[in-house]
């Protein structure tokens, strides 16, 4: 019984800088690193290689003490040359150089029949091994799925609305056999359904046209539609002590080419893209790349801002405007992005800056001078000044308006501000992480930093 | 600006961790930001891009909003002098009477309340809030020309420590700010800011025989207490100097005593067009209002137990600091109701709650001020319920 949303509320944040749909060639980059940050809710990383180790593609690297059955695998094959640690000796990056020759471990191959048979356990124990668990998300809190859970449903949103997103139908083209193989693995992981959720408003992708085993159900509207948590939400939503998994599409096709070529390949296409990219395309890479050949010649230093700016400062974000994280030029890809987004960096003054009327600054809302919204269909080049200081809340109803869930955003941040363990379970915090609040965080009048806020309060839940 | 800014990074260190002035930094801090809007960049993990928006131009759109008013309310405190005093005078003449009469009450109550603000910004080391920015300017609008400008210092000190600093600065209050320096001024100087003489300047001179400084809410209070019909009263009140003195368009355009910027509805619409074209304020609050006093009105007028329940509902709209209590002090989003829901009950009960005490209640003639104060006691409450009903969802769908 698939199920047809309408999502009025929400923003779409037009960029300047999509990805043409076209694959272009880079040079490969020289080393991968899988980053134990990237694993929000990882608690004790243990590092499983030393440096120096020869690792094939698929290796485990390492684990969460935590949860030992979850092993995360090598992208490439080549040589362990860095365990990169912070303070107190925390994990921050473990890094491979590729070499040239490319192997993989080997691991049990399946037919597609076998899979409509597989066994629970059989299926899971498959996907730890061959380094695909960790695409498996969990509901809520938004962490690695614990493999002993029995999730009420499974969700796989077909589509992504946030700044500048790629396509999926565009990056899996050709991966409908693993995609499907995927769906049927995922179907045997869950009594419930598995959801796959669609956009309404576009044709449907080669990869989704044929799925069977799943409940198809589309949803339409800006941003964020195509966020899961707001899909669950108004598909089957979380409560307390209900568990629900999600996985992204690549996810599911990595998964279910595990299980078809017996094969980690963590190769995947990915979009460059932000204003400051000056050839903005689709390339194919693997998973923690590191982004210094897409990065370095390609970002256009020349002034867009009539001296406002400096063309020279720009900051590289894995993933994307809202929900990304800075990298360094020469940083690498997170482990679920599928996307780079360079930007133009805002470090200056701007002289009366909060009174001059302007049609350049995107602004969700209409007050005094911000003409953005004369021009729903312009892209914009934002930059990553933070356009004023934080203050107490003040404004009321907008948080609301970008948020199409039966949720109060401002009591919710205010119940984790203070702390208020109770208010925070009734007033859903099982139901958001960061990603579904973050255009709050970008509307916001008084600039709270409402994804760390959102990420504090998950963990007083998870840990209390 | 080149020059401005060397100026200020020079001074910087001396106000930074450390310096001479370190204790003094909120106050450089707000110097600097309301020169430059400042370099601060995204944090690295979260939104990498930021909407244009922030408190301080917010806040300067509801200045705007006001100007009209302001700009209204200027003239006809001149105006009604000379209406008053029987002489004769040009728009120039009655603006600069205006002005000399109502900037220096914008001026106090800015710098009063610009003081305590600093002080406080200091002391409790938070930054200089924008939200003093409308509160300045609100306080001298609802305040009758010929008030004592010592009064206007010590009600804005009053209202901005007590309803705001006391409980944390703009974003924690409970109530509005200016409400609660009129109201101070209402019960504790309520010579200066009621009765029939306040409102009308006449300077040393004597007004034509015959001509009443009273307020249409004065009338429509006599004329109930006399069993006349309030419509008959404002027709002929004031007929020494014109007829129908107190007409429906005269209310509605704001050619009447009162406050300095209450009188005319029409500039408060103007200002309410400016709050819901730009979205700062919530046309929820504003539309509920004005239908609860109409609604509430018609009831009245249905009932008419004395002729002041039995004046038409319409009336109530244009009369009295009902349009401008609305479109400024109800839509206050800190001391409004904060949920979607709540806005539509707490702003219709503003409107019914002013008409019942403008026609029910003897001892105060305007019913907006407490409705308000009142309402922002209760949004608290409102949206408890609300949230509760949000909360009551969440656990049903957890049970089924």
């Amino acid at each position: 019984m698939s199920k047809i949303v309408k999502l009025k509320k929400g923003f779409d944040i037009k960029l300047v800088g999509k990805a043409e749909k076209q694959l272009t060639d880079f040079q490969q980059a020289e080393t991968f690193a899988i980053k134990p940050t990237d694993f929000i809710g990882m608690q004790r990383p243990k590092v499983i290689v030393n440096e120096g180790d020869t690792v094939k593609a698929g290796t485990p690297i390492l684990f969460d003490k935590k949860q030992e059955k979850v092993l995360y695998a090598s992208p490439v094959s080549g040589q362990v040359v860095e365990i990169k640690r912070g303070e107190r000796r925390k994990l921050l990056e473990v890094k491979i150089k590729a070499d040239a020759t490319f192997q993989s471990e080997q691991f049990k191959k399946f037919s597609d029949s076998d899979l409509k048979a597989i066994k629970r356990e059989d299926a899971i124990e498959h996907m730890l091994a061959g380094g695909v668990w960790p695409q498996i998300i969990q509901r809520p809190f938004g962490v690695v799925a614990n493999p002993e859970d029995d999730p009420k449903a499974i969700f796989i949103s077909g589509f992504d609305t946030h700044p500048l997103a790629p396509d999926y139908g565009y990056m899996l083209k050709g991966s409908e056999r693993y995609f499907q193989a995927g769906l049927d693995v995922l179907k045997r992981l869950t009594a419930g359904v598995v959801h796959l959720n669609l956009d309404e408003t576009s044709e449907i992708p080669s990869i989704y046209s044929n799925v069977q085993g799943v409940q198809v159900n589309k949803f339409s509207g800006p941003h964020p539609a195509g966020n899961v948590g707001i899909q669950i939400h108004h598909l089957n939503p979380i409560n307390k002590g209900e568990i629900a998994w999600t996985v992204n599409p690549y996810g599911v096709a990595q998964i279910g080419k595990l299980f078809l070529e017996g094969v980690y390949d963590a190769s995947k296409i990915i979009a460059i893209t932000g204003s400051k990219v000056k050839n903005r395309t689709y390339t194919k890479t693997y998973i923690g790349t590191c982004v210094d050949k897409f990065v370095l010649n390609n970002v256009d230093l020349s002034d867009d801002s009539h001296g406002l700016r400096d063309p020279k400062k720009y900051r590289v974000v894995s993933g994307n405007a809202l929900t990304g994280e800075r990298i360094s030029p020469d940083g690498y890809l997170g482990f679920y992005d599928n996307q780079i987004t360079v930007l133009p960096e805002g470090d200056y003054y701007e002289f009366m800056g909060w009174a001059k009327a302007t049609s350049d600054k995107l602004s969700y809302h209409r007050a005094l001078g911000l003409f953005s919204f004369l021009s729903p269909k312009k892209e914009f080049v934002l930059d990553t000044n933070a356009r004023g200081e934080e203050r107490a809340f003040v404004q009321t109803g907008i948080f609301e308006s970008v948020t199409p869930m039966d949720i109060y955003p401002i009591y919710l941040l205010k119940a984790i501000m203070a702390e208020d363990y109770d208010e925070m379970e009734e007033l859903g915090i099982y139901e958001v992480i960061e990603e579904d609040l973050a255009l709050c965080e970008f509307v916001d009048v008084s600039k709270h930093p409402v994804q760390d806020i959102v990420r504090k309060g998950i963990e007083l839940i998870q840990y209390s | 600006m080149k020059f401005l800014r060397d100026l200020l990074d020079k001074q910087k260190p001396l106000f930074q961790k450390g310096g001479k002035l370190e204790n003094l930094y909120y106050l450089y801090e707000a110097g600097e930001t309301f020169m430059f809007s400042p370099k601060h960049t995204t944090n690295p993990r979260g939104a990498q891009i930021k909407d244009a928006i922030d408190l301080k131009r917010m806040m300067i759109t509801v200045v705007v909003a006001m100007i009209p008013c302001l700009l209204f309310g200027i003239w006809n405190t001149g105006h009604m002098h000379y209406l008053a005093v029987g002489e004769a005078a040009d728009f120039g003449d009655k603006f600069l009477l205006g002005a000399i009469l109502v900037l220096p009450i914008v001026l106090v109550a800015y710098t009063a309340g610009g003081i305590v603000e600093a002080v406080f910004a200091v002391v409790r080391k938070h930054p200089i809030n924008e939200g003093f920015l409308v509160t300045g300017m609100l306080i001298p609008l609802i305040v009758p020309a010929t008030i004592p400008l010592w009064q206007v210092a010590l009600a804005t000190v009053f209202a901005v420590v007590i309803a705001k600093e006391v409980f944390g600065g703009t974003g924690m209050n409970i109530l509005n700010v200016a409400m609660t320096a009129r109201a101070f001024l209402y019960f504790a100087y309520p010579m200066q800011i009621s009765g029939d003489e306040v409102w009308i300047y006449l300077g040393d001179k004597m007004p034509v025989d015959g001509f009443s400084g009273a307020t249409a809410l004065n009338v429509a209070y006599l004329a109930g207490q006399e069993a006349q019909s309030v419509t008959a009263a404002f027709y002929s009140h004031n007929n020494v100097v014109t007829d129908n003195f107190l007409s429906f368009t005269n209310s509605f355009l704001g050619f009447i005593p009162g406050s300095i910027g209450e009188t005319s509805t029409l500039m408060a619409l103007i200002g309410a067009a400016i709050l819901i074209v730009t979205g700062v304020a919530s046309w929820k609050i504003i539309f509920s209002a004005f239908g609860g006093a109409y609604i509430m009105g018609l009831i009245m007028e249905l009932l008419a137990v004395n002729t002041y329940m039995a004046m038409p509902a319409h009336y109530h709209l244009v009369i009295g600091g009902l349009a401008f209590g609305i479109v400024f002090m109800a839509t206050d989003p800190v001391s409004a109701s904060q949920t979607e829901t709540g806005k539509w009950i707490y702003g219709s009960l503003i409107g019914i709650l002013t008409v019942i005490i403008r026609v029910t209640n003897p001892a105060y003639p305007e019913g907006i001020m407490l409705a308000v104060l009142f309402m922002n006691v209760f949004a608290p409450l409102i949206d408890h319920y609300v949230l509760k009903a949000n909360k009551k969802r969440r656990l049903q769908r957890a049970t089924v």
